[in-house]
């Protein structure tokens, strides 16, 4: 199986590559159009801020290529927000494959960024969190978030429910850091892989 | 819901985990990659390395530490000591570490809290911060608590959050080492001033200590070295119990 890991300026890309390594999967890390197409899955992590990086995917034409994908794709942490419609965060036009928009927590009690382990419960059919339980913790960093949606698989409370999941046809999505999520983490990385 | 914490603290020396009190005295307490995956499983949170004899010699052999604990374990990891350029954090990063804890070179320049931010991102930048009460107040200290800065260590914390640090790594000096439990008072009050998360660290000698400091203290998370080292409490234990007691956890 070919998976690709799509290279561009956000960071902490190696500890996905260090959990595909965990489970014993080979990858590339590119921004080549032809082994992204080809391939049979294609990760779409990173850390980072929103309009840095949809400049970087523009300049690139990444952003273009990515909605286009027909294989499954799975994106993480701000490659979840870069899917959806816009964000907040420096008011930035993302590639809108989810139509909702990403929103800034404000909270008065609550610290922001949401940081730590976190449950997250299945909503409906979530076919990355097959063999796991219901509610599973899974680990979170971030300021911004999706709200709740019909493209909603798993939902997270923090200020208020938000998406902890999304899925639309071949495009699956998670808010939190799948790769450094433990045993559950992993699972959901070994689901999406054997689609 | 969001859940508190529990970090055991791995100190490097040489490659190999050490424990002291009073950051004097180290024992050797095993291999850190067998151990830090070992705290995975457990049921560990986080896992904190802390380089203890940071040196330029050094770097090579933490750099491929890190390397070797990414590849060996699912959760996040900081590594701190001895940390004080773009460079140094980069390395780190890029070797797989999750999160970077910077201390003495933050207090030297300041503005290297900015830079890291601006540069990897808050999310990965930790400012540890080692204080002792003296004379009626709350200090900073550097080089492993020994030096006395002339900075208070309430204005530091709100400091090095408004330049952009992630989460703060508050270690009491007093507490350190004593096994009497965390400065709850301090942590508190520096976790009441603060929007980023604080881990309390110093002072853990019993699983009410941890109770305390989650519900007293005010604090995210809880970090401790020589009592889960030499299983004087086994983290699968300590959660149940914090669980039992109302603590968010994850079990």
């Amino acid at each position: 199986m070919e998976i690709a890991i799509i290279k561009y300026n956000a960071g902490n890309v190696q500890s996905v590559m260090y959990a595909l390594d965990r489970i014993g999967m080979k990858y590339q890390w590119t921004d080549d159009e032809q082994v992204i197409r080809s391939a049979d899955k294609v990760i779409f992590p990173g850390v980072g801020e929103a309009s840095t990086a949809m400049a970087y995917l523009r300049e690139k034409g990444l952003d273009q290529l990515i909605p286009s994908l027909k294989q499954p794709v799975l994106a993480t942490c701000i490659g979840m927000q870069l899917l959806c419609r816009d964000s907040e965060e420096n008011n930035t036009t993302c590639m809108g494959v989810f139509d909702v928009p990403v929103k800034r927590f404000v909270s008065s009690d609550l610290k922001i960024p949401h940081v730590g382990w976190n449950s997250i419960q299945a909503q409906g059919e979530n076919i990355l969190m097959e063999g796991l339980k219901k509610e599973e913790y899974v680990y979170f960093v971030h300021s911004f978030y999706a709200p709740v949606n019909p493209y909603t698989t798993a939902t997270c409370d923090y200020v208020q429910p938000f998406s902890a999941m999304l899925q639309k046809d071949n495009f699956y999505a998670a808010q939190f850091h799948a790769e450094i999520s433990g045993m559950a983490g992993q699972k959901i990385i070994q689901n999406f892989l054997a689609l | 819901m969001l859940t508190k914490r529990i970090i055991p603290c791995l100190d490097i020396k040489e490659g190999r985990t050490v424990k002291g009190t009073n950051f004097v005295d180290l024992r050797d307490a095993g291999d850190p990659v067998e151990l830090g995956a070992l705290y995975a499983e457990q049921g560990a949170d986080e896992l904190v390395f802390l380089d203890i004899t940071a040196t330029v010699d050094n770097r090579k052999t933490l750099v491929n530490l890190v390397r070797e604990v990414a590849r060996h374990v699912n959760i996040p990891f900081t590594v701190g000591g001895g940390i004080s350029s773009i460079e140094d954090v980069s390395a780190l990063l890029n070797a797989g570490a999750d999160k970077v804890s910077i201390n003495s070179s933050a207090v030297r320049r300041p503005e290297l809290v900015d830079e890291l931010a601006l540069q990897f991102g808050s999310q990965c930048i930790i400012v540890a911060i080692d204080t002792r009460f003296v004379d009626g107040n709350d200090w900073v200290h550097t080089h492993g608590g020994r030096k006395i800065t002339e900075i208070q260590t309430m204005a530091w914390a709100k400091e090095v959050e408004s330049r952009g640090a992630g989460e703060i790594l508050l270690t009491s000096m007093d507490a350190d080492g004593t096994k009497a439990g965390f400065a709850n008072d301090l942590t508190s009050r520096v976790s009441a001033q603060s929007s980023i998360p604080i881990i309390a660290s110093g002072g853990a000698g019993s699983m009410e200590h941890f109770y305390e400091v989650f519900t007293e203290g005010k604090a995210d998370a809880g970090l401790a070295a020589s009592i889960f080292h030499f299983k004087e409490i086994e983290i699968i234990e300590l959660k149940k119990y914090l669980a039992n007691k109302g603590i968010p956890m994850r079990i």
